[in-house]
Parts: structure tokens; sequence; C-alpha cells
């Protein structure tokens, strides 16, 4: 139902439909606004995306389903639903994740771990390996800065982030051959990288890979630098390392060892040798001195001289007993290296406390169970010498700070607590140096402190095509802040050589939100399998084993995905049309408009904070009603099946429970009635009965019944009598929730007050709607009040006007309502901001202009084929290109081609192109289905000046590869049939014209009421003249009789203000005294007659428009001595006479509700007597506060915001006393006074009332409208009310074209309810009116007269009463204005002597003679 | 002082079907109109009802 009004408004050219987006602030007057809107990216482009789902499959996030209310899955790339406008898909994230906004190289850490988690290792190791060259380095090595900041820190332990990507390079070792990035492009430029470490190797890795050619110059024997010769074997092994620098070697670097810079090349050698730019990273390959006494004594050596001697295998000499001085990660390398390399006592002495040490804490860790001994802060005094000046051992002084109080490094000691420590080898490592040989000598300038200078951004030295990075240039760092820096250097060398700005777009800010994880289970950290400690000594095998592949799948599913979109990329991969884009940003936009609508809605209410209760949320069977609504719809969780989530059985017991967030005030202070619970509570219960295989009990547990809408309490009548929907009377006191069966047992007491208990499989909260948070905040935002429920507040006479001056609200936000009342009111609300900008009425609206069509009358048909793959849905099953083969084979085709995406907009111009190029009076698309894609193609027709209707489709993906997707050669061979018959269709088609005619911009209003009069002065604001026809002398209608409104709104002071704008206003013409004699004609041209009072002749009025206003009136009683008593009376006539002498005398009053109504002779409720009884009840009791009423009621239906004033009368004291239809009260006349007895409930007995006045609430009936009805061929209801086009979403449309219907003559409502329903009217007559034309359908029915017979069976089967017989020329016509294009007269005529066009019966034949030409 | 210009368009925010409505019959008559909604797609809550009353028909 609501799917065609998605795309009516998806396809509308003055709809732009901005999504993700949110209104900040509102700045200006009425007429005029600047509107300033946050949209959220979507990450998809709407213009190129087809819908075709391809990334979705591929997308490794699944997440609770929001559509489904959570209860199936959707991935982070998604369709809201399947009929969704736009249609195109969009990506869920929160910011980044943590991970990789902290991971220096920014590597998409939780998309590997997705992929990892769905077994796609290749893609993982890929995705990895696009923004980070070593994958198996690095997952030894680095520091993990993403660990600590992952979010699993915060419920348990982080993730083994580290060990998740070392997994990915374990297991590309055991693969053929290594992953080797694809080079795209070769480029000619040549860029020269001196210095094989992290940086340098990185920097060559990305240069690479944009194609440069690269050769890497290594002083060092061997390639990897610090990685090499830095980091220890057990630590990094050499055969990874190999594998790594391997494959950037296959890449195309070429890398040149034991070369130094500065001797055996120079930077004017490099230009010489064609070299474009350099990148200089060098490393930190020397190491920093003590400076105290004997320090160059024999014994004495340098911690990076030592690995490095070691790493090249020279002969290093050490002693049993060595002395490491230094607390950082190099430190506990040496001092490992030296425990493996033989020597008995290893003793790390360092300044820092343990706590203070700048080794990573793992380190330490392993270090200590090495037996490494640790000794904390002391500074070195001054090396022992023995007598061959041998160091022996070095003195310490005790460091009482390493800090200064600014916290930069600064050690103070206390000489007088030193302590010798004895060894035969010192080695000391406090930090490293650069070795600047040959760059100062170059030119490239240096830092005081010995680094390399360059641009921290741009990384840029101070030789223009020069750049540095790494150690060298920021001092010692990781090897990932190596490999973050080189990817720098090359995006810098790119632009460098490419001419573009360095410094432009680079600082990006990294930011990131962490999820809430208080819900969260523990699930411990994977530990990782090492080499006992034991088992380390005197070898330099690798400690940590890593993880297998069932450890590494255990591992990535604690992963808790906070980015939501793990920006794994697999989207835009397997995204064909090349829609995704993860760049989008938010963006800040500032619209201009005239005047506003508010309709953002409801939320639906969270029984969550009643779990104690409800037990929602803890067993799964209890479930809110829009989760059992999803249960129940075919496209839902369930596929429609109708079973319990605890067991997927189906139930057989269902309990509803109302009024859950709705009239409770204690509990969750929603004191309102959502008006809409009771409806769905039937629909749902009646729907649940027909989805159940065995018979299903349904039972509703309810307060009061509120079906007070139009034609609802049939509804009711019809669930309870017919359908055998259990309705329950009782507030359900608790629940019990059995843990093993989950079924749940109900307590209750019954209507006498017995204490019940029973089971159910299932209980369904119907849950009511509130005011959101969101719009709660918008309405602060933009200024505009609210009411104590956070509803958007209106008056009674302004039902949709906000405090605001040009902002108008309607829908739930206003208050709680259902769909037509919503419907309605965003009627009223189109033309209250229509009018704020009438004078600018067409300004902004866009029109299409069509080139003049081309003539194709007499040429033989030149068919062009067009045949879509839509990405792989048609292209992965059917053989397209053998489709579009065989469909040049075919008669009349001169032109077949084949898209990937025909519907895509480049297509559209390659169909306009071809058209023309080739001449084509036909055209055929082989693709999907007409319903959502043939008008687009229609339009492309029409732009190139072809008729729309010589277009024909052929859905070969519904109804040929998603259905056939397993058997291709069939489906192929169907997909050449459907072209077969298209094409044959389309060789019959003949241009159609759509008939326009003229639209008379005149309404005729009939009925002068409030309905009448508000519908007419809308019409005059928007700038529409209107005739008002009343039938009485005076205008005013039911109101005339009304005083105050519930609210306490003066009715009369409104109606004289109104009936005074109205005889004001030069745009209406009233008639009073005038009734319709006459009426002719269609939609935009009618004709009406209209009798006055004292005039002979009826006047014509001709009018495009007709608005339906005849009102309605008070149902005269004929029960409870009504005209026999005066003590009995209405309730109309009770407000009168409270009005006129007040409520003096009335000790004791008794009401009596639904006379008139919810019987046999008018089922229906007539919606507003509840409220009149409250109302006057209260007016009453505030005259006379000691005065006693008593209401007599079957349910009272003070629905929405009303049920305030029925909480208030309880409160007053006013007593209500329920009754059933079966048992009315009993009224006598009693000497003084009049006795009513009544039947009370709870007593279970008669209760008798002595009263001094009794108030009938006689319901609602139509004004006599048979004459009018007749007439005008109105249809109206058995109970005399007009009937609308659509109850749900046409409410104020008639079936006829052109009509409109609003107030009582739609059915009974309050004043509020009736003006907007008028505005809403006068709304959809605009939409008509502002038109200077209108284009009837070209489809439509045509009789050949010479063939007729008359037979009058069209006459008789057309369900619009369309086709007459027009006795004076003796033939059948059918009036194309007024001609649906159903088809049923072609259908059904005997002779076939009626044509639809375009559905001829030639054309609808040669598609069956096709098919059967094929042979079956 | 003159009155500033007024504009030809009208904004709607909230794309259920009370929005949808106000803007089909806002855009029907001849103003442009931005629907300005918060999630990835208009419809709001109606489109995930299965039937609606009194009718029984399918609420898609």
């Amino acid at each position: 139902m609501i799917s065609p009004k998605l795309v009516e408004v998806g396809r509308h050219l003055n709809i732009e439909i901005l999504t993700n987006s949110e209104l900040l602030s509102l700045d200006g007057e009425p007429g005029r606004f600047t509107a300033q809107v946050h949209q959220d990216p979507r990450f998809v482009d709407l213009a190129k995306c087809t819908s075709c789902g391809e990334c979705a499959k591929v997308c490794p996030i699944a997440l609770p389903n929001e559509y489904d209310e959570g209860l199936s899955e959707r991935k982070a790339i998604y369709k809201q639903y399947a009929q969704a406008i736009p249609g195109a898909f969009g990506i869920s994230k929160r910011g980044t994740a943590p991970c990789k906004a902290t991971c220096p190289a920014h590597v998409s850490i939780q998309g590997y771990i997705a992929l990892i988690d769905e077994g796609k290792y290749a893609e993982a190791l890929q995705l990895f390996k696009e923004s980070h060259p070593f994958p198996g380095i690095c997952g030894r090595v680095c520091h993990h800065p993403c660990e600590q900041i992952c979010t699993r820190n915060d419920v348990d332990q982080p993730l083994a982030i580290r060990e998740l990507h070392r997994y990915l390079a374990d297991w590309e070792q055991t693969q053929e051959s290594p992953y080797v990035p694809e080079v795209k492009e070769k480029r000619d430029e040549k860029v020269a990288v001196i210095g094989s470490g992290p940086a340098g190797l990185t920097a060559a890795y990305y240069l690479a890979l944009a194609g440069y050619q690269v050769t890497i110059f290594e002083k060092l024997p061997k390639a990897g630098g610090m990685m090499r010769y830095g980091i220890p074997e057990y630590r990094l092994p050499r055969s990874i390392l190999d594998t790594e620098i391997g494959v950037i070697e296959q890449m195309g670097v070429t890398i040149k060892t034991g070369v130094a810079f500065g001797q055996d090349f120079t930077l004017d050698s490099l230009k010489k040798d064609g070299f474009a730019s350099v990148f200089v990273g060098i490393g930190l390959h020397g190491g920093r001195k003590l400076g105290v006494e004997n320090e160059d004594a024999e014994g004495v050596l340098q911690g990076v001289d030592f690995l490095r001697d070691m790493a090249l295998g020279k002969e290093v000499e050490i002693g049993e007993d060595v002395l490491v001085v230094g607390g950082g990660n190099v430190a506990i390398d040496v001092a490992l290296t030296a425990k493996r390399k033989g020597a008995k006592n290893v003793t790390l002495i360092c300044l820092e406390k343990r706590e203070e040490m700048p080794a990573w804490e793992h380190e330490i860790e392993e270090a200590l169970e090495s037996e490494i001994n640790i000794v904390n802060s002391f500074g070195p005094k001054n090396f022992f010498i023995d007598k061959s000046s041998k160091v022996s051992g070095i003195e310490f002084k005790t460091c009482t700070a390493v800090f200064d109080e600014n916290g930069r490094f600064s050690p103070s000691y206390d000489e007088d607590a030193c302590q010798p420590f004895f060894g035969d080898t010192v080695i000391v490592s406090i930090g490293q140096s650069t070795v600047l040989d040959g760059i100062r000598e170059q030119g490239i300038e240096t830092t005081p402190p010995g680094g390399i200078k360059a641009d921290p951004v741009t990384l840029q030295t101070s030789v223009e095509w020069v750049f540095a990075g790494g150690d060298a240039f920021y001092g010692p760092k990781s090897v990932v802040d190596a490999v973050s820096c080189g990817k720098e250097a090359a995006e810098s060398i790119h632009r460098y050589l490419n001419g573009l700005d360095l410094a432009e777009g680079r600082e990006k800010q990294w930011e990131f939100e962490k999820p809430d994880t208080s819900m969260e289970a523990h699930k411990p950290r994977t530990p990782v399998r090492c080499l006992d400690p034991e088992a380390r000594e005197c070898n330099f095998l690798e400690v940590s084993f890593g993880f297998n592949e069932e450890e590494a799948k255990k591992e990535a599913d604690r992963c808790l995905r906070c980015g939501i979109c793990s920006e794994c990329y697999q989207c835009v991969k397997a995204c064909l049309a090349e829609a995704i884009d993860h760049t989008q940003q938010p963006e800040d936009k500032e619209i201009t408009v005239g005047s506003v609508i508010l309709s953002a809605g409801t939320e639906i209410y969270d029984p969550g904070e009643l779990s104690q209760f409800y037990h929602y949320g803890k067993n799964p069977n209890v479930m809110t009603s829009l989760e059992f609504e999803r249960i129940l719809s075919a496209s839902g969780p369930t596929m429609g099946h109708l079973v319990r989530p605890s067991d997927e059985k189906e139930p057989k017991k269902i309990a509803w429970l109302q009024c859950v967030g709705s009239r409770d005030t204690n509990r969750c202070g929603n004191g309102y009635c959502s008006s809409v619970c009771c409806m769905y509570a039937i629909k749902d219960a009646m729907i649940a009965k027909e989805h159940s295989k065995e018979e299903l009990d349904a039972a509703i547990f309810y307060m009061d019944i509120r079906t007070f809408g139009k034609d609802y309490e049939k509804y009711y009548d019809r669930a309870r009598n017919k359908e055998g929907v259990r309705f329950v009377k009782a507030r359900v006191h608790s629940i019990y929730d059995d843990p093993k069966t989950r079924d749940l047992t109900l307590r209750f007491a019954d209507e006498s007050g017995n204490m019940v208990d029973e089971p159910f499989d299932m209980v369904v909260l119907s849950v009511g709607l509130q005011a959101g948070e969101g719009t709660k905040a918008l309405a602060e935002r933009l200024g505009i009040e609210m009411n104590h429920y956070n509803f958007l507040k209106t008056g009674p006479f302004a039902p949709v006007a906000t405090s605001r001056p040009g902002v108008y609200t309607c829908g739930i936000l206003q208050g709680p309502k259902d769909i037509p009342a919503s419907v309605t009111e965003a009627g009223a609300a189109a033309p209250a901001a229509g009018a704020d900008v009438a004078e600018a009425r067409g300004k902004d609206a866009k029109t299409i202009e069509f080139p003049e069509e081309i003539d194709v009358a007499g040429i033989e048909p030149r068919i062009g084929v067009f045949v879509c793959n839509c990405g792989i849905n048609i292209g992965g099953v059917v053989n397209v290109p053998e489709v579009q083969e065989y469909a040049g084979t075919l008669p009349g085709v001169v032109f077949t081609d084949s898209n990937l995406f025909t519907c895509s907009q480049d297509t559209q111009d390659k169909i306009k192109e071809k058209i023309q190029e080739e001449n084509l009076n036909r055209v055929v698309v082989a693709s999907c289905s007409p319903k959502t894609h043939a008008p687009m193609f229609m339009e492309t027709l029409e732009a190139c000046g072809l008729n729309k209707y010589l277009f024909e489709m052929a859905n070969i993906r519904n109804q040929d590869s998603w259905v056939h997707a397993n058997n291709p050669d069939l489906a192929t061979k169907k997909a050449k049939e459907l072209v077969r018959m298209a094409v044959a269709r389309s060789a019959t088609l003949h241009p159609l014209h759509e008939r326009v005619i003229p639209v008379n911009k005149r309404a005729l209003v009939l009925g002068g009421g409030i309905a009448g009069m508000n519908a007419a002065l809308d019409l005059s604001k928007q700038g529409f003249e209107s005739v008002l026809i009343e039938k009485e002398d005076k205008l005013g209608g039911m109101a005339r009789r009304l005083h105050h409104t519930i609210e306490g709104a003066d009715v009369q002071g409104y109606l004289e203000k109104l009936v005074g704008q109205v005889e004001k206003d030069d745009k209406i013409e009233v008639l009073s005294g005038a009734q319709v004699a006459g009426f002719e004609g269609f939609q935009g041209n009618f004709l009406t007659e209209v009798k006055i009072d004292g005039q002979q002749e009826p006047r014509s009025i001709d009018h495009g428009v007709i608005l339906v206003a005849t009102g309605g009136a008070e149902y005269r009683p004929k029960e409870f001595l009504y005209g026999e008593d005066d003590r009995v009376m209405t309730q109309v006539e009770l407000s009168d006479r409270l009005e006129k002498s007040g409520a003096d005398g009335l000790d004791t009053v008794v009401m009596i509700q639904c006379v008139g109504s919810r019987n046999e002779e008018n089922p229906n409720c007539s919606r507003i007597c509840c409220q009149a009884a409250v109302k006057n009840a209260l007016a009453i009791k505030k005259q006379n506060p000691a005065s006693q009423i008593f209401v007599l009621y079957r349910d009272m239906r003070t629905y929405g915001l009303l049920e305030d004033y029925y909480t208030d009368a309880r409160k007053q004291g006013v007593i209500f006393v329920r009754f059933d239809k079966e048992h009315p009260p009993q009224v006598a006349a009693d000497g003084d006074g009049l006795k009513v007895t009544v039947k009370d409930h709870v007593l279970q007995q008669d209760i008798e009332i002595g009263t001094d006045l009794l108030a009938l609430s006689a319901g609602v009936t139509a004004t006599d409208t048979k004459a009018v009805s007749d007439i005008m061929k109105l249809n109206r209801n058995p109970e005399g009310f007009f009937i609308e086009a659509h109850v749900k979403l046409r409410p104020v449309d008639m079936p006829g074209e052109g009509m409109f219907l609003c107030g009582m003559a739609h059915g009974p409502k309050l004043i509020s309810e009736t003006i907007a329903q008028s505005q809403a009217a006068a709304s959809r007559a605009v939409t008509f009116l502002s038109k200077d034309t209108i284009q009837l359908s070209a489809i439509t029915a045509k009789v050949d007269v010479d063939h007729c017979v008359k037979c009058l069976t069209c006459v008789r089967s057309c369900p619009f009463g369309v086709p007459k017989f027009n006795v004076e020329k003796g033939e059948i016509e059918i009036d194309d204005a007024l001609c649906h294009g159903c088809g049923v007269c072609t259908a059904v005529c005997p002779r076939q002597a009626i044509q639809l066009s375009f559905y001829e019966d030639d054309q609808i034949t040669c598609k069956i003679d096709a098919l059967l030409a094929g042979g079956i | 002082m003159t009155a500033p210009e007024k504009s030809g368009s009208v904004m709607v925010v909230g794309g259920g079907i009370a929005g949808m409505q106000s803007a089909l019959d806002l855009a029907e008559s001849g103003y442009y109109v931005y629907l300005v909604e918060k999630s990835a797609a208009i419809g709001g809550i109606m489109s995930q009802l299965d039937k609606t009353f009194p009718t029984n028909d399918c609420a898609m």
C-alpha cells in the first residue's frame, strides 16, 4: 500500500530526499527561512548504486536488523528494506574503529579480523598489505598501540591484534607463493631510496605500487636495516624478513647492498643516473656513550654494535658475567642475546624505576623469564678496570629521579649512595644516534641533536628533491612508525613528481568512538603458545609459535566491531557500478525554504525498563507488537511463519497485553492513550489466527477497547464474533516465566474479582507511541513549544500550526494517532505551509521540456534491443552476449547492445545516442521489472522525441535469472524467449497520446459548516476561488449548537470569526439556502446546477473540483425517556444548559454512553461522545464540586491526549460504572427525580441511582444527503457517511477523481479533526487546481461501434460505471476522461468490440505466437 | 523595510507516511520540497507493518 507512494515520492521531480540528515537550525521568518541541515555520509553514490546487492553478500559484518526490530541480521552495507526509497545501499559506520585510528599505519584492523572470522585469509592479507607491507614482521615486533586502545580491553583483555596479522603472514608461508600486490601502470620516473630499513622499504613499496622505478641503496650487506641488524633472530626469524622484502623486489624494486651514501654514490651521481627524487631513511645505527671514566676500556661494548655484529655473524667475545646498562627495548634485546650467546649471569641496570622503564612490558616479562637480573634506579659513575685495563665492573650511584618537574629527562642522583657491580663484559645500551657520514656533505641540513631536518608533514628536506624519514628523522621509534612515515614519503614524492601541492589535505584527524560495552559478555584472550624458557637457552629459535587457524578464528570472534563497518573494502571490489566511496564526509548544508513541516514521527515505547514485570528482554517469547508485526510479515525474519522464538514452535495460545507504555502515569509517565494499540492488537490477533495451522487461542487483555475510528467498531465485532478473538477485561497482576518451557503464566483478576492463572505460549506487549528524545531535541533547537508529553503543542482551531509561525506539524509528532489521521494532518499541513509561500508558487519547481515528437507513422519498425547484465544479477546466470546476439537475429531488430547496468544514467545517455544514430523507432529493454523501471526508460524515449509507448520490457531478472539461478542454460533459453516475445510486441506498438484537458480553477464546496468554511478559506489563501453552498440560511452548521471544546476553547467566538472571514473573502461566493439540483462532467470540468431558495431558475456553476462537507448531526434518542421527560437530555443540550444556567440544582447527574451508537441500528462508535461526557462532567464539577456524577459506560474512549481529562474526571470524583451491551441501564421517572438502575460488575448486583438529570451521550448521525448523493453519484456507507477513496492513504479523496471529502460528512469527529481534514481536502484540491491542464491516461478502452451489439455487458461489468449507452446515438460510449484503463470491459466483451490501448488484442496475442513459434 | 523575497520551497522533516504525504501534496501544488529524513530511507514505521486495520490490506 505504501510502496506506490514511496515510488511516487522517490521519482518526483520536485521532491529532493535528503537521507541521513537532520535539521539543525532555522533562522529567518515565514516566507524565507534559512535551514541548516547536517547530512551524514551514505558512503554509496545514490546516482551510481543500482541496488543489485552484491556488496551485502561479501560484507563480513552482520548486525541486528532494525527493520526487523533486531529479530534478524543485516550487513553493515545494507538496504533498509526491499522496497526502500532511495533504493541505494548505504553503510553503517561509527567513525573509524579505535584500532585503525590508533595504528600509525592505519591498517583496517577490524576489517582483516572480520575477514579472518569468515575464513577469508587471502582477502584479509591483501587488505593488510594495502596499508602495511610487513604483516609478518610487525606481527612479531610491533608495539601494538592498537591493543592498548582496543575496546575489548574495557571488558576483559584486548584482542591479540598483532598475533592475528602474524597469523596471516604465517598462513601465507603455507601457500605456494606469497601475495604480490599488482602494480597497475608502470611509469618512467626513477626514485632512489637510501637505506633499506622499514621506512625505506615502505616508501619503495608504495612508490613501486604507483608504478615508479625504484632503487634502494643499502650500506650493509643485506636489506632490512634495524629489522635485520637490530632485532634478534629469536624475535624475528630471518626467513620472514626475507619473504616480505622479497615481495618488494618482486614488485620491481631493485636493491643494491654494500653501497655507502657519500662514498659510493652522491646526490649528484643519482641525478646523473636519472633519479628524479630521493628518499633518505638511514636509521640510527650509532650508539650513545655514557661519558664516564674508563668507558673505552676493553670489554665495554655498544649495544647496537653488539646486536649488529651478532646479526652479521661476526665473532663477538663476551664473558660469563655481563652487565647491560640501559632500560629500553634495545637493552633487553642485548641482555637476552648475551644470555643466548652463553653468558651465565646477565644483569641489566637502568636509571628508571621498574614502572618507568622505557622497554615494553612484555619484553621485560620475557627478560625476567630468561633469568635476566634487572636492577632499577642506578646511574653509572665510573668503570672499574683490572690490571690489564680490561673492564671488571661499574660503580653505580643511586638515581633519585629520572625526570624533572616538567617531565623532561634530567636525572638527579644521590652521590653518597653508591653500589658496585662486577662483571667481565659491559654493554652500554642507553640510546642510538644517526651516522651522518655523507649527509651534511651533500648539503642536506641536519638538526642540533643530530638528525636529518625535514618538514614534519611533507618530509621534504632542505634539498627540494630529497625527502627524509624514519628514525634518522624523528629519533628511535617502532617499525610501524617507520611504515607510516615511509607511506607519507611515497605520497610526497608522488606529489612532487606530478607537480602537486605537497601539503594539501595531509593532516587527517583520526577520530573514533567506542561502543557501549556494558552488556558485553566476557571472552578471555586466546593465549599464544611459546617456547619454554629453558628451551630458549643458547639458541636463537623463535620464541612465539603464533596462532593456528582455530585459535585465530576464536580470537577474531572476540572483536567488538567498534566501527560497525570494518572498512575491509570487500564491497568496493564487489561493486561493479563503482558506487562505493568510503571517503565520503559529513556535509552541512544551508537551504532556503519558505516554511517547514515537522513530521518526525514517533518512537515506540521500549518495555525494557519494565522487564521485571513483563519479562521482556528476558524471555524471548515476550515481544513487542512491532516485533510481532515483523514475525507476521512475509518479508520478516520467519518469512511470515508464526513461530515463537524460544523453540521455533507454533504457539497455541497468545496473550496481548494492552496499554503497555500508555495510560500509565505511574510506571512510564505516559498518561495518554496511544490511540492505535487496540486496533492493531485486534488486527494482529486476527492475522495470527489466519497464520496458524492449528486453532490459535488469541486473548486480548484490556482496560477499554478503543475502536473509535470510522468502521473500526465493525472490525472489533468481527474479531470477537466471527474470528473468535477472546477479549478479557482485566489488568494483568503478574507474569510468571517457566525457565524450562519458556511458557508464561498470567495472573489476573477476572471481572467478578476472582484471581485466575492462565498459561500462554507467547505474550505480545501492545506498546504505545511516544515522543522520542530526538524529536524533543529538534523542537528545542527550533524553539517550538511542546506539551507535557513532549508532543508538539497545537490548538484546537489550528491543529497543524506550531508555536512558531511558518512551522507546521503533522502525524504522531503532534500526538498519537493512526495512519488515516496522520495522512489527513499531512494534507492539512501542506496547504498551511503552502500558504506562507503561495506567491512564490512554481518559482523553484522544476519542469522537463521534451523535444517535438518524431513521426513514426508508416515507417517500418526499427527495433533496438538493450540487454542488461544487472551487474552479475543477470549476467552471472544468463549468457548475456548470447541473448544479445540472438536478439540481433529477430525480425525488425536493427541494433543490439548489452550493458552492465541498463538503468544507470550513463546508459540512458547511451540509449538516447543510439536511438538517434540508428533511427530506432521501437525500444526493447531486457532487464528487470517494468513496475520499477519502465517509467524511467519511457522518459528516456520521450527525451529524444520518441513516443514513450513505443517501448517494451522483458523481465529477464525477476522472472528468469533469479528463479533459475541453478540452471544457466535453461535461463539463457528463457531469456531469449522473453526477448523474442518482447520484440514481437514492440513491433505492434503505435504512438499513444495522453489527452490533455484544461482545468477549471474554481472549486465547489458543499456545506457551510466548520469543514466547508475552512476548506474554502484554505483554497482562497492559495489563490483559488470557490462557491460555498449551504442549505440553511446561515453558515455554521452543527457548530452553531456548541459552546466550548474540552480544552476550553470558545467555539462560538471561533465560528463568528470564521463566518466573518468567509463572508469578507472575495474569492469565496456563499450561496445559502441552496441545494444541488443537477450535475455533470468530469475531473477539472464539472457543471453543477444549484437551486437557491427564492430563486426560480437554478444557477449553473462550472468548477474543477468538488469538496463535500455536508456535516453530521447529533442522534435524536428514542430511548431512556428522551422526549418524554424534560430532565432527560443529550450532551449537547446539557452543555447548552450549563452555558445558560450553570450547574445549579444539579446535585446528582447520571450520564449514559453509547446512546444510538454501537448497536444494531448504528454499529459504529460515534467517537466524540466519551469526551463530551467527560467535558460536561468536569464543567459540572467545576461549578458544583459537591455534585455526584455517574458516567455509565461500555468502554471509555478518551483516545490520545483526551485521556488526561478522563484521568482528571476520576480525580475529581466522577464515578464511572461499566455496563455491557446486553444489560443496559434502566431509567424510570420517579416523582421528584429520575431513577437509573445499572448492574455493577464488581459488586455483581444492581445499583440504583436517583438523579436530578440524565444526560444521554447521543451519537453522531450523518446529515441526510440522499438527494445530493444520487445526483452526484457519490457513494455512502450504510450509515449515510460518504466513502473515501482509500481508508488509509486517501482519506480525503473520494473515489471519483477531482472529488474530496471532509468533516462529519466522512464520519464523526472533533472540531480540531474536522479542521485538519478540511485543510487536507483543500490541499488535495489544490494539487488539481494548481495545474493548468490535466493529462489523462492514454491507456483507455475504446469501443468499435461498428461491431458493438449493445449487449450492455460492459455497462454492467465496469467497476467505475464508465461505459454508457447513448440513447440518442444508439451507441455505447466510454468517456476516456473517466476510464481507469482496468481492462475489465475489454475482457468481458463477447464481440471483442472493445480494445484497451497499449494492450490491444494483437499486442498480447503476438507475444503468445512468438513464444509458440520457438516450439515448446 | 521591504519583506525579503519569498522562497518557493518548503522543507518537510521526517519521511514517514505523514511527511511523504505532505511532500507529495506540496510538490504537486507547485512547490519544491526538501524531504529531510534521519535514516537511510523514507517510509517510517508504516513500512515495517505487515497489514493495516481495518481492511487487513498489506501495509507495503
